[in-house]
């Protein structure tokens, strides 16, 4: 089965840093990858890279087959949606026609909604639970209701590949976890997720694949147990710590 | 009905009613501005009717290019005045004028214009929050300030100074059907183009990357939008020289009334900008003063407080609207 997305010893420069160094992996669907490391190691370009917002100075990048950079926005988006960190709105738009924007690439406005666009801005809105919010103001949202929006304005691309930026940085364990389930059903129904995150326990217990940045390089990838053993979380983290499992989720412990 | 539509045709019955209000308001007093005498056809037909008619398609051309340029920026604070391309426009007119190409003014003014908009929203772009776009575009605005008291400094006929001084202040009096034209065919030029930036407009609600993401392509909207708002700029100025605040006010307005998206505004911005000006150019016409006071100068008291206010709110909620 081809990969929805895949990077070969990809290398990105920013000015003079180095942002990714070598980064090779492949995403297949059914796969939910969590992207942990430190701030400023890679996390986000390697997203970036990914959906073809940013450039791969070495290596090469394919989403669905083609180089994205040399996609069309609409064609791109077809393939991949993306979830930016802290996800603005501006105007005071309402959760629906946010949810809306997610059909731009068919050519649709959310004051113009074909058949299929109304069923995909319905089941997305089901499946993040926003039924009831679809008339309110962006800007009169919980952080957890907005992010919450933000994401089903993605799913309602429906796109196979998932790409998102921390979705559930801020947010209360339940409204992490319904993130985490959203994540679970999208996969299941045979697309793929790949997000990133501080929160090493969601990510051992949502992603069945890990993959531990540092410094711009992919340091370990595997299922939870065999990526983050205490010696790459003391590597990665510079402090000492554990996975813990407890029943079907993890904890993870620093000291 | 939809609220757009309610809207538009609230706007294009104020304006409609400004305009017929203009025909029969003025210093000489007409009873019956559709009476048959000669007299009666040349103040209403000749004078009055192309002054109201250019106010208010300057308005709609200074309405729709702010409502643009606040879309494409993601800034209410955002439009032709506040960032430099009327001041850039008029400096194109004016050394048109001062150097007796008064031809090439309106094509001047677009050029300059056009300058302004691709600097302003190159060094803009990554600004962060509505204020420091505005500060980029003060100092674009003193620039072209600047560089139109030199102009008028090195302008080889003196003589036509206080003239000069006098269209820079900004005025739609004694314009004719052809300044009228002019205008209306920049508006159109420019309008053609927003509306082609319409739908990167609605996608860009969700700022830069994720426009990107869903498929919006951002480099074509900035390009239409520079270009649109450059024309709309151009020709405004080019005919009644810098009128500022419509620009800010009229989807202000549009907004207040109920519409959010960027890119239903469009149109209503362009009707409550028209409006807004027509109503502003019959109250320097019927204000009691010695000398008439200048559209410009009366757009800058009333909308000069406005904007202070609109930014005072919105610094006080982090720049988030």
């Amino acid at each position: 089965m081809s990969a929805l997305a895949s990077l070969s010893s990809v290398g990105v420069m920013l000015g003079k840093t180095r942002a990714l160094d070598d980064v090779s992996f492949a995403i297949e669907r059914g796969n939910i990858i969590a992207l942990l490391g430190p701030n400023g190691a890679g996390k986000t370009t390697l997203l970036r890279v990914t959906l073809g917002l940013a450039m791969a100075n070495e290596g090469r990048v394919l989403l669905g087959g083609d180089d994205p950079c040399a996609l069309h926005p609409r064609a791109r988006a077809l393939r991949a949606a993306y979830l930016p960190q802290r996800p603005q709105a501006m105007w005071s738009v309402s959760v629906e026609s946010l949810v809306a924007l997610g059909r731009f690439a068919y050519g649709a406005a959310p004051d113009r909604l074909g058949a299929a666009d109304r069923a995909a801005v319905d089941a997305a809105l089901e499946a993040c639970a926003l039924s009831h919010l679809r008339a309110r103001p962006m800007n009169t949202l919980s952080g957890g209701e907005r992010m919450r929006a933000h994401l089903a304005r993605a799913l309602a691309q429906s796109a196979p590949l998932l790409v998102l930026d921390e979705p559930t940085a801020g947010l209360d364990p339940a409204q992490a976890l319904a993130v985490s389930d959203v994540m679970g059903r999208h996969a299941q129904a045979g697309g793929a997720v790949m997000f990133s995150t501080h929160d090493v326990a969601l990510a051992a217990s949502t992603a069945r694949r890990i993959v531990l940045m540092h410094e711009g390089r992919i340091v370990a990838d595997g299922a939870p147990e065999a990526a983050l053993t205490p010696g790459a979380l003391k590597n990665v983290y510079g402090r000492n710590g554990r996975l813990e499992r407890s029943g079907g989720a993890y904890a993870a412990v620093f000291e | 009905m939809s609220s757009t539509l309610r809207v538009s045709l609230a706007l294009v019955a104020l304006g409609a009613l400004a305009l017929a209000v203009s025909l029969w308001l003025g210093p000489s007093s007409i009873a019956n501005p559709l009476a048959d005498d000669s007299a009666t056809r040349t103040i209403v037909w000749e004078i009055r009717f192309p002054r109201a008619l250019t106010a208010w398609l300057v308005g709609a051309a200074l309405g729709l290019s702010g409502a643009a340029l606040q879309g494409l920026l993601r800034n209410p604070l955002a439009d032709s005045g506040v960032l430099g391309l009327s001041g850039f426009a008029a400096l194109g007119a004016v050394i048109a004028f001062a150097f007796g190409f008064a031809v090439f003014a309106p094509l001047m003014a677009l050029a300059f214009a056009l300058l302004a908009a691709a600097l302003v929203t190159t060094l803009g772009w990554a600004a962060r929050g509505p204020a420091s776009l505005a500060l980029i575009g003060v100092g674009l605005s003193s620039f072209a300030g600047g560089l139109i008291a030199l102009a008028l400094n090195l302008a080889p006929n003196p003589g036509a100074l206080a003239d000069l001084v006098n269209w820079t202040l900004g005025s739609v009096e004694g314009r004719s059907l052809s300044d009228a034209f002019l205008v209306g065919a920049f508006l159109l030029g420019g309008g053609v183009l927003i509306v082609l930036a319409a739908p990167g407009l609605q996608a860009l609600t969700l700022g830069e990357e994720a426009a990107a993401a869903i498929g919006a392509d951002i480099a074509r909207t900035r390009m239409l939008v520079v270009l649109g708002a450059a024309a709309c700029t151009g020709g405004a100025t080019a005919v009644a020289g810098v009128i500022g605040f419509v620009g800010i006010a009229a989807p202000h307005l549009v907004r207040a009334l109920g519409g959010y998206d960027p890119a239903r505004l469009l149109f209503p911005s362009a009707l409550a900008g028209g409006a807004l000006l027509v109503c502003a150019d019959l109250a320097v016409r019927v204000l009691p003063t010695d000398t008439e006071l200048k559209l410009g100068v009366a757009a800058a008291l009333i909308g000069g407080p406005v904007f202070a206010l609109i930014a005072a709110r919105l610094t006080a909620r982090g720049g988030e609207e």
